[in-house]
């Protein structure tokens, strides 16, 4: 299992952690101040060509962690599952980012590096941030007003490459060589518009963006690993645990979580649509096995008191869920114990007699024939509490959830 | 540039945004996040907030999610993030004897129109980075080194918008 990023709030406590960022915090600080943000007037000049500062600054930024990212996932070092990607809402970070460059021309600062302008002294990064809380104050008034529109255009999760359709490497090796290809761009345009030859690059320059570009074509020669990649990595520990059977839940353990409001219990049932439509537990989401990894990223937004449990007829299928799940680094994820099966024969004991019974059955087939798809309308699809009086051996233990859920703007 | 003749020149631009990179870098491999700095500043605003006005809070949902209840909206890694900024900022700018109370601006401009101006873009500025779900680190650094498609759009919209307009404030700058 990739050790990186780190379970921060595990290692330091809750507030320990926050020392971390606030070192973070430092050195985005200096690194802002040192480039020449500090100063709107030079922040502007981009906008006229005259110094295309914010543009290299950012690129190269772009370009050196974007590379540094991707190589260490590939290298098995950092868990690209757990970085937090901003969520694509389109139209609302289109509109947003269209009133933000209005607001870059006229005040000269961005939110970041209006702070460093603060720090030195810049009485115009004074009246920015006052207007930038001013601003901040007046969304939250309107908010409600067009709140369909903010809500609008939700992608998820949706990264370049997968618009693109395309591997990671390949992306991130293109942008390398754009971006470089517009530095030499941007120097010569500075020199036209100020009418003077063209500055001399350190002596570093052309070194530093071979070897960039090299370690992007080790993170593509290499390739992001792929699931069954990530399981091997895990397969170890994995594997013990559930032939330990440590994370097979009873039937009754799901209920007692079911009911708890503190729990958010989300049951995966990934059987195929016919054994699903003729009987499920209640709030089961149908995720057929195929479609499990893909429905691995929407699980990554949910709230950190979420438990998944996955179920197919009898265990077989679910079992394969939960490798594909615990690969993605999803957490709290459980099997139902027995599956449907073990299900129908506890809860629908009244309802399902002998002759209902299929007989022969093969592994993971449906153990009782059903005349009409009866979903979750069945009554054992969602029984009472009361009707348990089952012992159980309490199995779920909640993890702290990992993958951060918001980011720089939360 | 108005400087003391003292103050340090700022860093080579590929150098400054190297270092940025790594430092982006070690954020996302440390700590999963990126970098950030509109969301410490909602914060702190909505703490202010809180104290003045904690009916208001209740009843605005999105002011309630972040201070409602027992919500302490300082309780985030994005406001030591933003802190940590300034401080940042302030120890640079010292070693760089850059630190200087001054305003920056075109000179066809008076001291006080730059400061409504000022006022008015990060006004603008704020509204449009909650609108966007983040600013230009939150979103365009953060999100676009790990290649959101949300972000890069984003990111080329900020530059659209400030070119777009750029012609018309030419006087504040030029």
């Amino acid at each position: 299992m990739a050790t990186f990023p780190l379970p921060l709030a595990d290692l330091l406590g809750h507030w320990g952690s926050y020392v971390v960022y606030a070192v973070i915090g430092i050195a985005f600080g200096m690194t802002l101040e040192s480039a020449g943000f500090g100063n709107s007037k030079l922040l502007a000049a981009q906008f006229y060509f005259k110094d295309m500062r914010v543009f290299k600054v950012m690129f190269t930024a772009i370009i050196v962690a974007m590379t540094l990212v991707f190589l260490s996932s590939a290298l098995g070092l950092l868990d690209y599952n757990l970085i937090w990607v901003p969520p694509t809402y389109l139209w609302p970070g289109i509109v947003g980012g269209l009133i933000m460059g209005v607001g870059f021309i006229i005040g000269g600062f961005c939110p970041g590096t209006s702070l460093v302008g603060m720090a030195t002294g810049k009485i115009d990064a004074f009246a920015f941030v006052a207007g930038v809380l001013f601003g901040i104050y007046m969304f939250g008034e309107t908010v409600s007003s067009f709140a369909t529109f903010f809500d609008s255009s939700n992608m998820g999760r949706f990264t370049l490459p997968e618009l693109f359709n395309t591997s990671y490497g390949l992306v991130v090796v293109s942008i390398v060589v754009v971006a470089l290809m517009l530095f030499v761009v941007a120097e010569k345009v500075e020199a036209m518009i100020n009418n003077r030859p063209q500055q001399r690059l350190p002596g570093w320059s052309k070194p530093a963006a071979g070897a960039l570009v090299a370690l992007a074509g080790v993170a593509l020669i290499i390739g992001q690993p792929s699931s069954e990649d990530r399981w091997q990595r895990i397969a170890a520990e994995s594997q013990a645990r559930l032939d330990a059977r440590a994370v097979q839940i009873s039937s009754a353990e799901f209920i007692e979580y079911r009911d708890d409001s503190k729990i958010k219990i989300i049951p995966v049932d990934v059987r195929e649509e016919r054994y699903f439509n003729q009987f499920h537990v209640r709030g089961a989401v149908h995720v057929p096995l195929d479609q499990v990894q893909e429905k691995a990223r929407e699980f990554q937004f949910e709230p950190a008191n979420t438990v998944f449990v996955t179920m197919s007829n009898d265990e077989a299928a679910a079992t394969e869920a939960w490798k594909i799940l615990k690969a993605e680094s999803i957490p709290n994820i459980y099997i139902l114990e027995g599956g449907i099966n073990g299900w129908l024969k506890d809860y629908a004991g009244n309802s399902l007699g002998e002759d209902d019974r299929v007989l022969n059955r093969q592994e993971d087939q449906l153990a009782y024939k059903f005349n009409a798809a009866t979903g979750s309308r069945h009554p054992a699809a969602e029984p009472a509490p009361d009707f348990l009086n089952l012992k159980y051996e309490p199995k779920i233990i909640l993890e702290l959830k990992r993958a951060p859920t918001s980011g720089g703007c939360g | 540039m108005s400087q003391t003749s003292r103050a340090k020149p700022y860093l080579n631009p590929y150098l400054a945004g190297t270092l940025l990179g790594i430092v982006l870098f070690l954020a996302f491999f440390i700590t999963g996040s990126g970098l950030g700095a509109s969301g410490g500043l909602n914060r702190l605003l909505v703490y202010v907030q809180n104290e003045v006005n904690p009916e208001h809070i209740d009843q605005v949902a999105y002011l309630l999610k972040m201070a409602g209840g027992n919500a302490n909206p300082l309780d985030s890694w994005i406001v030591f993030l933003t802190v940590g900024t300034i401080f940042g900022g302030l120890i640079s700018g010292l070693l760089g004897r850059r630190m200087k109370f001054e305003t920056n601006k075109g000179p066809q401009i008076s001291n006080g129109s730059r400061w409504v101006l000022a006022f008015i873009g990060g006004a603008l500025m704020g509204y449009g980075a909650r609108l966007a779900r983040g600013c230009t680190s939150g979103q365009a650094l953060s999100g676009g080194a790990v290649l959101s498609v949300g972000s890069w759009a984003f990111m080329f919209a900020v530059f659209a918008g400030a070119y777009a307009l750029a012609y018309f404030f030419r006087k504040a700058w030029n």
